[in-house]
């Protein structure tokens, strides 16, 4: 780093300003006056709250003070007000490069810095929802002796759902589509850059508001809160309600953002059939956020008030129905599933290319694919509900959409077959992820047909056979391509290196260990085994116990990439190079590190995002690969 | 080495695994759960080997396809940066493919249609079911009670007895009316092959066809509160004459009960903000 | 190293920082659970004692002090504990006195107001051999699911006099003393729960002190 001349002020001065310090002085301000509001709010007349000691109008005015004091604090409240009051727009805030480090805790626009703090801020969270998920298989290890409460168990099993399902929605889109998008369409910044970073902070604040739930007892309803068990919930279930509002908010906002970019600031010659097949699998996901969290949001604002000002949506007898949130819920919880799942579709596809040194085989069946997705996984949601005794004659129908979505999903697979066949295939870290991708999902799409069959569902509902499922699917799936992204992208992104030694192990230990935890998960819940059990058959301890010891293994394996990245990001820093990979896609032909304002000109594309094979074909774009001035 | 000899190589090697390995999985998928215990656990278990039997050799194609290709198309010289071929598409394989798995997705939507309207398969089918098993008996009903965190059984056709445990006769006909009394629960009753949210407020009737006298587990199937875990019992599938004196027996020792009772519904609501003192 | 990579290893010691913080943060929601306090029965000629109440609310000076609990008392209902996992010899007779101070509340499923799985088939409710209640008097259940021990706790009447509001009540408040005995089963760990919706003010009357262990809930420990 060059020595800057200008003398450093203190850090105490520097401090001051708005930055992470200021935000949480704020939200616990904001926090403290929702709270006293709502206590003014409470009357005795509400009676509902009267007796048990717990007032839930305070506590949930309290999340939303603090998180809009979070969110002034952070700075998002500056330019409306500098704009109310007459001072003419700008665009640029926090863009200078000269600001290092302290760029990452606070309000920067600049779609580089926003995808590089998703990935360290999901992935704190992220580790904090493995932790989780050790626990969980520690309880289980012995069915007649607890290692923690049924409480305790079961707040712990929610966190985890939450964690992974809340946070870890945006964990490409946030990250990854937020970096590589304008870098692959050719522009310099998103559509709303303020819009993008106030989705990273709400995120940020989201997960924080989830972790309070154990200050107030947790709670106890799983990731999918069902109602009205969530009505009978302690304070813990207000902080469910608000993580998720917050979460269903930024996923709304994140998709929007990018829904627009990909639409309007695409640079010249970038037509629809030449954006690079990631870009459609955002654009496709980012269609599902924008449609799918208000859904969400609909359900939390009455399970709200539910809770706070007894209202009964959910409460049959009063008017309510059991029903109402299982149907709000799977219709945002089913596409919810396809956004974590399109965009791995869309990474393994993206990187097969290039370590296949082949175009992209039958790249309009593929985008043809992720549209048929994102279409059909809005009929879907009621096999959720087979056995529930809803809309029963509708069952024939539901089986149908939900067994039509593995075409377009077959098509995925058909374009990575094709990609791969004949291709001079490298065994790059990235190239692992990807064809334990090719595994996992295969796996995790058969065992989603077991599911769809309403025969096959009775038994598999509701039991450990569909929790192995979904973690194929998204463990196996998005897990495995996001550290594809990581592998491949990451030394992009930060300008280091990582080992790769260090790196292979943890691809196969990973890829074992996944294995040995959920394969066995399947014959668990076809022996009957049901879903978030604190105890279970004593003739089942055998296989759980395997179950256990193989998830801490993937808990070990995350350890092995924990230290690569501390280790060779922090310490050993060998620089990467441009283009390790030799991509000939845009986002590689640009210097590392990318400059802040990406390209010199806005580069004019002519050519397809894939030209692996054609002898002297010109780079995808007209970038001037040098002039990169930091 | 040409293109011909790959294919062609691939097809044999899916051909002969695919026809070693589907039967070995369609015979070993007999021995899968649920089992025997009645009519529609019967289902299940075909219709799991039917799947698996269907998804075997479309795995395998995946698989072997790949397993072949990464063998034989990895690259040797891993020093100098090589292009493959640039083919980017083939009409006619993607169109081979489209109607295949087209075809496969079709049959297995009639099937499960058709399985699931035979027998209603144990799953629950709300209020008004449209998969009604025929039997010359009428069939039994029994109301299955979920509360936090237990399972009652309330005979209507014998007095309204309400019991702890659950018995039931054999090669008979029961409709189970699963209902709740707070939150969702599901009666599972795992070796009948049955499973049935138990929603507050609704009557989900779920139908099975008994067979031999067995002891089955009974779960609760979704999440319900702290106990959730521990809301299981084993009930008894017995002779009907077994059945017979065992009612008599419970009406006899749960008479003062009974007369507590209120008269028989499809579905209860007892008071939804019960406050206690 | 870098005046950058000093920059780097200082964040991320205080992501370390932060994350142990987390980590004690959860360790430490995972291992208190208040009430959650173990007590042993205390051996008697004929079997092994227990002595419980139940109370309208906890001690004040309790995490929750508007939350109905059970208690474990000894013979002249002095000594309180908070405790609810109850630690009993295997296959021998278990005597249990409750002394109920709780109102009345009323049951979910009437079903419940007989008595089951105890020996003999009745429970002395003040000394009076009982088989069933009125399922509008409940108060509490003592219920053993697994042991098919299920005893229907009569309710302390509105017209009362001398109610007790919090724990430790003492028995010149109004109360209702239950009295029964069942045999308990082979080793293992066994949970038992209430029946009755008296949680006041929450969903149903089944939240709070229904789902927390150490109130309405807990374990039997059979050694």
């Amino acid at each position: 780093m060059v020595a800057v001349s200008t003398p450093k002020r203190p850090i105490w001065q520097r401090l001051i300003g708005f930055n992470l310090v200021s935000a949480v002085v704020l939200a616990i301000v904001g926090w403290l006056i929702g709270y006293w509001i709502g206590g003014r709010i409470h009357a005795p007349s509400l009676d509902f709250f009267a007796e048990n000691g717990q007032n839930d109008i305070s506590i949930l005015l309290g999340y939303l003070f603090g998180v809009i004091g979070f969110m002034i604090g952070m700075g998002f409240a500056n330019y409306p007000i500098r704009r109310l009051l007459g001072h003419p727009p700008t665009l640029a805030e926090h863009e200078s490069e000269g600001e290092g480090l302290s760029r990452y805790f606070r309000l920067c626009t600049d779609h580089k810095v926003v995808g590089l703090q998703y990935v360290v801020g999901i992935g704190f969270f992220f580790f904090i929802g493995g932790l989780n998920a050790m626990f969980i298989r520690t309880e289980l290890l012995n069915p007649n002796s607890h290692a923690f409460g049924p409480n305790q168990y079961l707040t712990l099993v929610g966190l985890h759902g939450t964690m992974m399902m809340g946070m870890m929605t945006s964990v490409i889109l946030g990250p990854f589509a937020n970096w590589l998008v304008p870098l692959m369409i050719g522009c310099r910044r998103m559509a709303f850059p303020r819009i993008e970073a106030f989705t990273f902070w709400l995120l940020m604040a989201a997960g924080i508001v989830l972790l309070t739930t154990l200050f107030f007892g947790g709670f106890q309803t799983g990731w999918t809160g069902y109602q009205p068990l969530g009505g009978q919930g302690t304070a813990g279930y207000d902080a469910y309600l608000g993580f998720f509002a917050l979460v269903g908010l930024s996923m709304c906002l994140l998709g929007l953002n990018l829904l627009v970019t990909i639409i309007t600031m695409r640079a010249p010659g970038m037509t629809w059939s030449r954006l690079p097949i990631f870009v459609w699998s955002v654009l496709a996901t980012a269609t599902l956020m924008l449609l799918a969290a208000p859904m969400l949001l609909a359900a939390l604002l009455m399970g709200a008030f539910d809770r706070a000002v007894q209202t009964g949506f959910y409460v049959p007898g009063i008017g309510g129905s059991a029903y109402l949130w299982q149907n709000l819920f799977w219709v945002f919880g089913h596409p919810e599933v396809y956004i974590v799942a399109l965009p791995g579709f869309g990474i393994v596809l993206e990187l097969l290319p290039v370590f296949t040194r082949k175009p992209l085989w039958g790249y309009r069946l593929a985008v043809a694919g992720m549209l048929g997705v994102t279409l059909l996984s809005f009929f879907v949601w009621q096999h959720h509900l087979f056995v529930s005794g809803i809309n029963a004659d509708l069952r024939p129908f539901y089986m149908l959409s939900t067994e039509l979505i593995s075409l377009p999903t077959g098509f995925i697979f058909l374009c990575a077959m094709g990609t791969i066949w004949r291709g001079r295939i490298r065994f790059t870290v990235p190239m692992l992820f990807c064809l334990g991708w090719v595994f996992n999902f295969l796996i995790g799409g058969i065992s989603g047909v077991f599911l769809s069959d309403v025969p096959s569902d009775v038994t598999t509902h509701g039991s450990f056979f569909s929790m192995a499922h979904f973690h194929y699917t998204i463990m196996g799936g998005l897990v495995f391509t996001l550290f594809a992204a990581i592998y491949y992208w990451g030394p992009k992104m930060t300008g280091f290196k990582f080992n790769e030694r260090l790196a292979k192990i943890h691809f196969w230990s990973l890829f074992i260990a996944f294995n040995a935890t959920f394969g066995p998960l399947f014959a668990l819940g076809l022996m009957g085994m049901p879903r978030r059990v604190v105890t279970y058959p004593t003739n089942l301890q055998a296989l759980n116990d395997w179950v256990s010891v193989s998830a801490y293994v993937i808990g070990l394996s995350m350890l092995v990439f924990l230290v690569n990245l501390v280790w060779s990001q922090l310490f050993v820093r060998e620089p990467a190079e441009a283009n390790p990979w030799n991509s000939k896609s845009a986002e590689w032909q640009l210097p590392t590190p990318v400059p802040v304002h990406d390209f010199d000109r806005i580069p004019v594309f002519d050519g397809d995002p894939y030209p692996y094979g054609v002898p002297a074909a010109p780079a995808p774009v007209g970038i001037a690969p040098a002039g990169g001035t930091a | 080495m040409n293109e011909v000899n790959h294919f062609r190589r691939v097809v044999l090697i899916w051909l002969v695994s695919s026809v070693i390995l589907t039967p070995i999985v369609v015979l070993a998928a007999q021995g899968i759960p649920p089992g025997d215990g009645s009519v529609q656990a019967a289902g299940q278990t075909t219709d799991n080997g039917v799947l698996l039997g269907l998804s075997t050799p479309v795995a395998l194609a995946v698989v072997v396809f790949f397993i072949y290709s990464l063998v034989a198309f990895r690259e040797r010289d891993t020093a100098a940066v090589l292009d493959g071929p640039p083919v980017r598409g083939h009409a006619g394989v993607q169109l081979w493919w489209i109607v295949t798995t087209t075809t496969i997705v079709l049959f297995l939507a009639g099937y499960g249609t058709v399985r699931m309207l035979a027998d209603g398969a144990g799953g629950g089918q709300g209020p008004n079911p449209i998969a009604k098993p025929t039997s010359s008996v009428p069939a039994l009903p029994v109301q299955v009670i979920a509360q936090q965190w237990k399972f009652t059984f309330r005979f209507p056709t014998y007095g309204g007895v309400e019991t702890n445990h659950l018995e039931i006769p054999a090669n008979r006909l029961i409709a189970f009316h699963v209902t709740s009394l707070d939150v969702i629960h599901s009666f599972w009753a795992y070796q009948l092959g049955v499973k049935a949210d138990a929603n507050p407020g609704v009557d989900n009737v779920a139908y099975v066809q008994t067979k031999n006298p067995l002891t089955f587990n009974i779960h609760c199937a979704e999440l319900c509160g702290v106990w959730h875990g521990y809301m299981f019992d084993t009930g008894a599938v017995v002779s009907g004459l077994q059945f017979a004196s065992w009612i008599a027996q419970q009406r006899a020792r749960f008479a003062p009960a009974t007369k507590l009772l209120p008269p028989y519904a499809k579905q209860y609501f007892p008071d939804p903000q019960h406050r206690g003192g | 190293m870098s005046a950058a990579g000093k920059r780097l290893v200082g964040v991320a010691i205080c992501a370390v920082v932060v994350c142990v913080l987390i980590g004690l943060y959860i360790g430490l929601y995972l291992t208190t659970s208040p009430g959650d306090a173990s007590a042993a029965g205390v051996a008697g000629p004929n079997g092994t004692n227990l002595y419980l109440a139940t109370v309208a609310a906890s001690e004040t000076t309790d995490p929750h002090p508007s939350w109905v609990s059970y208690y474990v008392v000894d013979a002249k209902d002095q000594n309180w504990r908070h405790a609810t996992t109850f630690e009993l010899p295997a296959n021998s007779l278990v005597h249990v006195t409750i002394y109920q101070f709780d109102g009345q509340s009323g049951l979910r499923n009437p079903f419940i107001a007989q008595a089951t799985g105890i020996i003999g088939g009745t429970f002395g409710l003040n000394g009076k051999p009982t088989v069933v209640i009125g399922p509008d008097t409940a108060s509490h259940i003592f219920a053993i699911p697994q042991m098919g021990v299920s005893v229907p706790l009569s309710g302390v009447p509105d017209s009362a006099k001398n109610p007790c509001a919090n724990a430790p009540c003492p028995l010149s408040t109004d109360h209702e003393t239950i009295t029964f005995t069942f045999r308990t089963p082979g080793k293992g760990l066994y949970r038992w729960q209430c029946f009755v919706p008296c949680a006041a003010g929450s969903i149903q009357g089944f939240g709070g002190p229904m789902q927390t262990v150490g109130y309405m809930d807990g374990f039997i420990k059979v050694v």
